[in-house]
């Protein structure tokens, strides 16, 4: 993987070090170890790491990066562009080369189009992908089309020539609400609609900013992709459940739940396993990365978990604010305790007219039968 | 009643195995219902009581599967009434005629209690279907359990069930099958129950000490 990293360094030999970015922009040395420090304890590495990432970032040059954007609400660009003031959002713009980003970029049309197509012609094997929304394959995948060629087709070309890419917010890693049933335009992930390709998956809806920074520093740092587990995951971010350091985890051992919105239970942040939270099955560092500068999250404004960072969550994670989704077949409202009752009581009640009849029914014929024998 | 004997019917393995799938059967569905539908029973936020429940709910488990894994082990090794065959009726004619007659007997069809020595020939077939249910039980409860230690050794043998069943469905059919179990042991009470009333034979009793009288010739 060493090489991975030379081939990072040599992508844009004229680029201006990232010391001399940050100095130009007036961040102090001090705030761009914090920053480090900070991105070590993202991806629960020791401490002791903090001076290294901070050499890597040093000496890195500058790799291009592309963003491409399918069938997506651009929320995670929007995510992207709310990163943590104030330096990483621009450490991470500076660092990285964005030559192609629908949403940001200045250039429009066929200017736009021949950046993309000059990066992914000169630097072969060199940039990488970060891939926003999910890539519909149905129809020849004609209902996503950008400057006249589709989402699969341009996919294809551009993560299947990239030295990785990394599928940000669930669309992209999984398919997300578009491939929500009954898929209609036949969405799939990144991993699916490229086969082969390098892939890092960040799901989330959006992602979490942070996370993508993490994992991008780790990328420079260490010329690979972090470990992960068998969704494409980054493990230093989705490797625990939510329900495992959640800060309403006393309140589940306990035994002190919310009963209903607004009870007493909800306003002194009892937890939410009874409203349908999905934490206990959903793996993602939201409570301890945190959204937006880590003000809060959604367990933490007091709303269950909807469980968007797990595949095909829009169908499995359903109802949201039921514990258990409803039995097929059965119509709304019908969940596994109730018609369990109804089968436990209807065999109560069957056995019961049985011994009843039995009782009456007279001598039973087994002695004769007995002493015939 | 000249012409009965006691005879050893129920191995030492086959009570122990279930009495203790009986009884935690009845801990893991108290337990499971508490861990599905808990009520706010704790006062203060440094009890714990869903900890001890599932801590509970955890253990029993484990017991269950112990249990389940050593009963189909000396269905193998154990006498003819712990046999496998027992539990697959339709093999051969005579399993086959066993079932319409304690069919006929159980609709009031026929008025002659079947007389068996082991398993009559329909409860073996029911309980074919219950191991195949206990297995199903116990898939997706450790499938559900491995999830507190991602990338451990359970999660790794379990956790393909989740991927392909999706977890929640996993959670429903964990529920719907303690249902099915749970009105399969009041079948099974009832049938064991009415079988010593009308057969005669100690069924009931056979459970705990092991013997039953049986004719001479059998």
């Amino acid at each position: 993987m060493g090489k991975l990293r030379k081939e990072l360094g040599g992508c844009d030999e004229e680029g201006p070090s990232l010391s001399r970015l940050l100095e130009e922009r007036g961040v102090s040395r001090r705030d761009f170890l914090k920053f480090c420090t900070t991105m070590s304890a993202a991806l629960a590495l020791p401490v002791t790491f903090a001076p290294k990432i901070a050499q890597a970032l040093d000496e890195v040059k500058r790799p291009t990066l592309v963003w491409l954007e399918y069938q997506d609400c651009a929320a995670d660009t929007e995510a992207l562009l709310r990163a943590e003031h104030p330096t990483v959002a621009e450490l991470i713009l500076d660092i990285l080369s964005v030559d192609y980003h629908e949403t940001v970029m200045a250039a429009a049309g066929f200017q736009a189009e021949e950046a993309l197509a000059k990066v992914v012609k000169e630097q072969k094997g060199k940039y990488l992908a970060v891939v926003e929304g999910s890539i519909p394959l149905k129809d020849d995948g004609i209902y996503c089309c950008v400057a006249g060629r589709t989402a699969v087709d341009t996919a294809r070309e551009v993560c299947g020539n990239a030295l990785a890419t990394i599928a940000v917010g669930t669309c992209a890693s999984f398919g997300g609400l578009p491939a929500a049933s009954p898929n209609p335009t036949g969405a799939v992930g990144v991993r699916e609609a490229v086969p082969g390709a390098t892939v890092l998956n960040l799901p989330g809806c959006p992602l979490n900013a942070d996370n993508l920074t993490a994992a991008v520093v780790y990328f420079l740092t260490f010329g690979k992709l972090p470990a992960t587990d068998d969704q494409g995951r980054p493990l230093f971010a989705y490797g625990k459940r939510i329900h495992d350091n959640c800060e309403r985890r006393p309140h589940f051992d306990a035994g002190q739940y919310v009963e209903r919105w607004g009870d007493d239970g909800h306003k002194v942040g009892y937890c939410l396993y009874k409203m349908g939270c999905k934490g206990p099955e959903t793996f993602h560092n939201c409570p301890t990365q945190r959204f937006n500068q880590k003000t809060s999250w959604p367990v933490a404004a007091g709303h269950g978990c909807a469980g968007c960072s797990q595949p095909g969550f829009w169908d499995t994670m359903t109802p949201l604010y039921q514990r258990l989704p409803n039995v097929p077949g059965f119509g709304i409202e019908h969940t596994a305790d109730s018609i369990g009752i109804g089968v436990a009581a209807g065999t109560a009640a069957a056995f019961a007219v049985h011994g009843v009849v039995s009782a009456f029914r007279g001598k039973s014929d087994a002695d004769t039968s007995k002493e015939e024998k | 009643m000249a012409d009965l004997y006691e005879k050893y019917i129920w191995e030492v393995p086959v009570r122990v195995t279930h009495w203790v799938i009986a009884l935690s059967i009845v801990t893991l569905s108290l337990t499971g219902l508490f861990i599905g539908a808990p009520k706010s029973v704790a006062l203060v936020t440094d009890e714990f009581t869903m900890g001890w429940v599932r801590f509970t709910h955890f253990v029993a488990g484990y017991a269950f599967a112990v249990s389940v894994v050593s009963r189909i082990y000396w269905s193998f090794v154990g006498n003819e009434q712990a046999s496998w065959r027992e539990f697959f009726p339709w093999r051969n004619k005579k399993g086959r005629q066993d079932m319409y007659n304690v069919f006929n007997y159980y609709t009031f069809v026929s008025k002659r209690a079947p007389y068996t020595i082991g398993h009559n020939a329909l409860a073996g077939l029911a309980y074919s279907v219950v191991f195949l249910l206990y297995i199903v039980m116990i898939i997706t409860g450790f499938a559900l359990y491995s999830e507190h230690a991602p990338h451990g050794f359970l999660h790794h043998i379990f956790g393909p069930v989740l991927h392909i069943f999706t977890n929640q469905g996993v959670r429903m059919t964990h529920h719907l099958i303690m249902w099915f179990l749970i009105a399969f042991a009041i079948h099974h009470v009832y049938s064991a129950w009415l079988m010593d009333i009308k057969e005669r034979g100690g069924v009931m009793s056979s459970i705990f000490g092991g013997y039953k009288p049986v004719h001479k010739k059998d």
